[in-house]
């Protein structure tokens, strides 16, 4: 069985090709399997945001391609590419990840109202969910009634609420004082060794860092380091 | 269903700017209502006065006869005729005139006249004659005295019970000529009227210009004025050729120019009006789209269609336009019928003028339902033309871009 999630091949991405070039992200691979948990990092302006927007189809290299799942991700137009990400991919952002007028509840269903998930199942998906990153209690409040940290595991169960291949957060708890950071990882986490749920996220976190499975480092758009990062004293390199 | 109920919910999540727009919507609304039913209401008040004045809504002549306004162009009246009229519905009376020219004589003073025949008990049904009777009183049908206009009365120095000698042209060519007492004064606003009418009864107009049976016009009122195009067609239709309908406005296109030239000044007014509504609306939209820019681009990265999204958008403009819309028909038009009853007076030299004809110097409203679903749907279908903006900006939304900080 193939267990290949993302492989991105040669892919870069150049900002102001005309003026002065930036070379976001230079001639990246990347090859992330099921049941990943993975940390991107790096210095700020090393374009780990850049590159997450671009296995997640947000954004289009300049070269190269992505193929997710089997589909090759550059190819695709720009509506099939919406509903590919609704399909495929969950998100996490940094923060405002939830609509303000909707219930917590009613973000997290509202992944699968836009799939089309039939009610009965959105009610059973969303109860499992809540219980997952445990807030049952607060699924009726609102956006503005939950910390950061409430919000953002709100964020991760809508992620989840889709069924996607696998779930991207650019740095999900930089907003987040580090009881709520180390919070939302243990949930993460969970998540991952419970139900195989695969993550990639971008931190600048160093204990954020320590949790993952896997260490890949960016520097100036390339990647310099990938890493087994567990356990913690005896790193491995894998690839450069 | 869903993305109706989310519309719904972001229609308030910003209290402030939703009531905003919606009082812009409101009283755009009530003022384009007022504006609209003051002005037809003004005029349908000028043209009342105006027609009900001498010359009626609607006139019958022999065709020719408006060329050329001799009592040989003049014809046969006949019961079959005026009961075809009266049979419309939209008729509500019919009064009959011989209408021609003499020379008016006292002692030593002799000026040119207009000299009608009326029938005075319909006379006074249409133009209200008998109400502008000044001194003396009016006329029987039996009689054989006349009622002098003052002004006319004044340039021959008559009084009445003074008697005043006519002069002129009767049918085919024969000679008219008759002596009769004055038996009343009346006054006009209209100069034109005041110094050149008199008025005597039918028969003894027939007798004077020997035209035994003869009319030159037939004046008729209306019950809805507003119809007077449909009407007059209608009627020619059911009157033949012979005889030729004409309308006020073709009797008096000077008076309906007037009208056109005003209402295109109100049509300026109003428009300076949407202006304003469109810039109130416009704004809101433009506060709108920023401060959702983000949440916008988050909703299009997990996975929004787009065309959802304007779905959604759209359903937000509907709501509060709608509702500005709806709140402000239903509040116009308490005030549109009250402004209908108890007209705006009018002051000042305007004032004079509208009494000096005769006229009531007020400003009544139209409750016209035309004006509150005109208004209504132009002001709906502005806001509906300016929420194509965001609309736009969604269309060209790039996510990333979209959730930049
Ligand atoms: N829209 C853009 N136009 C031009 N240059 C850009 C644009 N977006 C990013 N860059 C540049 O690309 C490089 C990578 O940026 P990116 O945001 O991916 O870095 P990052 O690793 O996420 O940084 P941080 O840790 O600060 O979030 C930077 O040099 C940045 O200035
Ligand atoms: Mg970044």
């Amino acid at each position: 069985m193939n267990n290949t999630v993302i492989d991105a091949h040669n892919i870069s991405r150049v900002y102001n090709p005309e003026t002065i070039p930036v070379y976001a992200i230079n001639n990246v691979h990347l090859h992330l399997e099921k049941g990943e948990f993975t940390a991107l990092v790096g210095p700020s302006g090393s374009g780990k945001t850049t590159l997450l927007n671009l296995i997640g189809g947000l954004d289009k290299p300049d070269s190269g391609h992505i193929i997710i799942g089997g589909t090759d991700i550059t190819s695709l137009r720009a509506n099939e590419l919406i509903n590919f990400r609704l399909h495929n991919i969950g998100f996490v952002f940094q923060s405002f990840n939830l609509i303000p007028v909707l219930t917590a509840r009613e973000n997290v269903e509202f992944i699968m109202l836009l799939q089309k998930v039939k009610r009965k199942e959105r009610d059973k998906r969303v109860i499992q969910l809540f219980k997952q990153i445990g807030l049952e209690d607060k699924m009726n409040n609102r956006p503005v009634q939950l910390s950061g940290g409430q919000q953002q595991r709100v964020a991760v169960a809508r992620a989840l609420a889709s069924k996607p291949q696998f779930v991207l957060a650019d740095e999900p708890t930089a907003n987040l004082d580090s009881a709520a950071a180390f919070n939302l990882l243990d949930i993460m986490a969970k998540l991952n060794k419970e139900e195989n749920t695969t993550f990639i996220f971008s931190t600048h976190d160093q204990r954020v860092i320590e949790r993952a499975k896997r260490v890949i480092t960016l520097v100036d758009g390339k990647i310099t380091a990938d890493t087994a990062a567990v356990p913690l004293t005896n790193h491995k390199l894998i690839v450069t | 269903m869903w993305l109706l109920k989310m519309a719904w919910k972001n229609s308030w999540r910003n209290r402030n700017r939703t009531i905003i727009t919606m009082a812009a919507i409101f009283f755009a609304v009530i003022l384009s209502v007022i504006t609209g039913s003051l002005q037809d209401g003004i005029f349908d008040n000028l043209v009342k006065n105006m027609v009900s004045y001498y010359s009626g809504y609607i006139q019958v002549h022999k065709t020719g006869y408006w060329d050329e306004q001799i009592l040989d162009n003049s014809f046969a009246s006949g019961k079959i005729t005026e009961q075809a009229i009266l049979r419309h519905e939209n008729i509500t009376g019919l009064t009959s005139r011989l209408e021609s020219f003499a020379l008016a004589s006292s002692e030593n003073l002799t000026k040119g006249c207009l000299v009608a025949g009326i029938d005075p008990d319909n006379e006074n049904r249409i133009t209200n004659l008998k109400d502008k009777v000044v001194a003396g009183t009016y006329l029987y049908e039996n009689d054989k005295s006349v009622l002098l206009s003052k002004g006319l009365a004044g340039r021959l120095q008559l009084n009445t019970g003074d008697t005043v000698i006519l002069i002129g042209q009767g049918y085919h060519g024969a000679t008219a000529a008759g002596k009769y007492p004055v038996k009343g004064i009346v006054q006009f606003g209209s100069p034109d009227l005041n110094d050149r009418v008199l008025f005597m009864p039918l028969p003894a107009a027939r007798e004077l210009y020997g035209a035994e049976q003869m009319l030159t016009s037939y004046v008729i009122s209306l019950r809805d004025p507003a119809r007077l195009a449909t009407t007059a067609e209608r009627l020619q239709l059911a009157i033949g050729n012979e005889l030729h309908v004409m309308t006020w406005e073709e009797m008096m296109p000077d008076v309906k120019q007037h009208i056109t030239t005003d209402s295109n000044n109100m049509k300026i007014i109003q428009g300076i009006l949407y202006l304003l509504i469109c810039f109130g609306i416009f704004g809101t939209l433009l506060m709108m789209m920023v401060e959702r820019k983000y949440e916008m681009g988050m909703l299009v990265a997990i996975g929004m269609r787009k065309i959802k999204l304007i779905g959604l958008l759209m359903a937000e403009s509907v709501f509060t336009l709608l509702s500005g819309c709806a709140l402000g028909i239903l509040c116009s038009v308490p005030l549109v019928f009250h402004l209908n009853r108890h007209p705006l007076r009018i002051g000042g030299e305007t004032a004079e003028i509208y009494k000096r004809f005769g006229f009531e110097p007020i400003f009544p409203t139209s409750t016209d339902a035309i004006h509150f679903v005109s208004q209504g749907l132009i002001v709906f279908c502005i806001g509906l033309l300016l929420s194509l903006y965001p609309l736009y900006k969604v269309v060209r939304l790039n996510a990333v871009t979209a959730m930049r900080k």
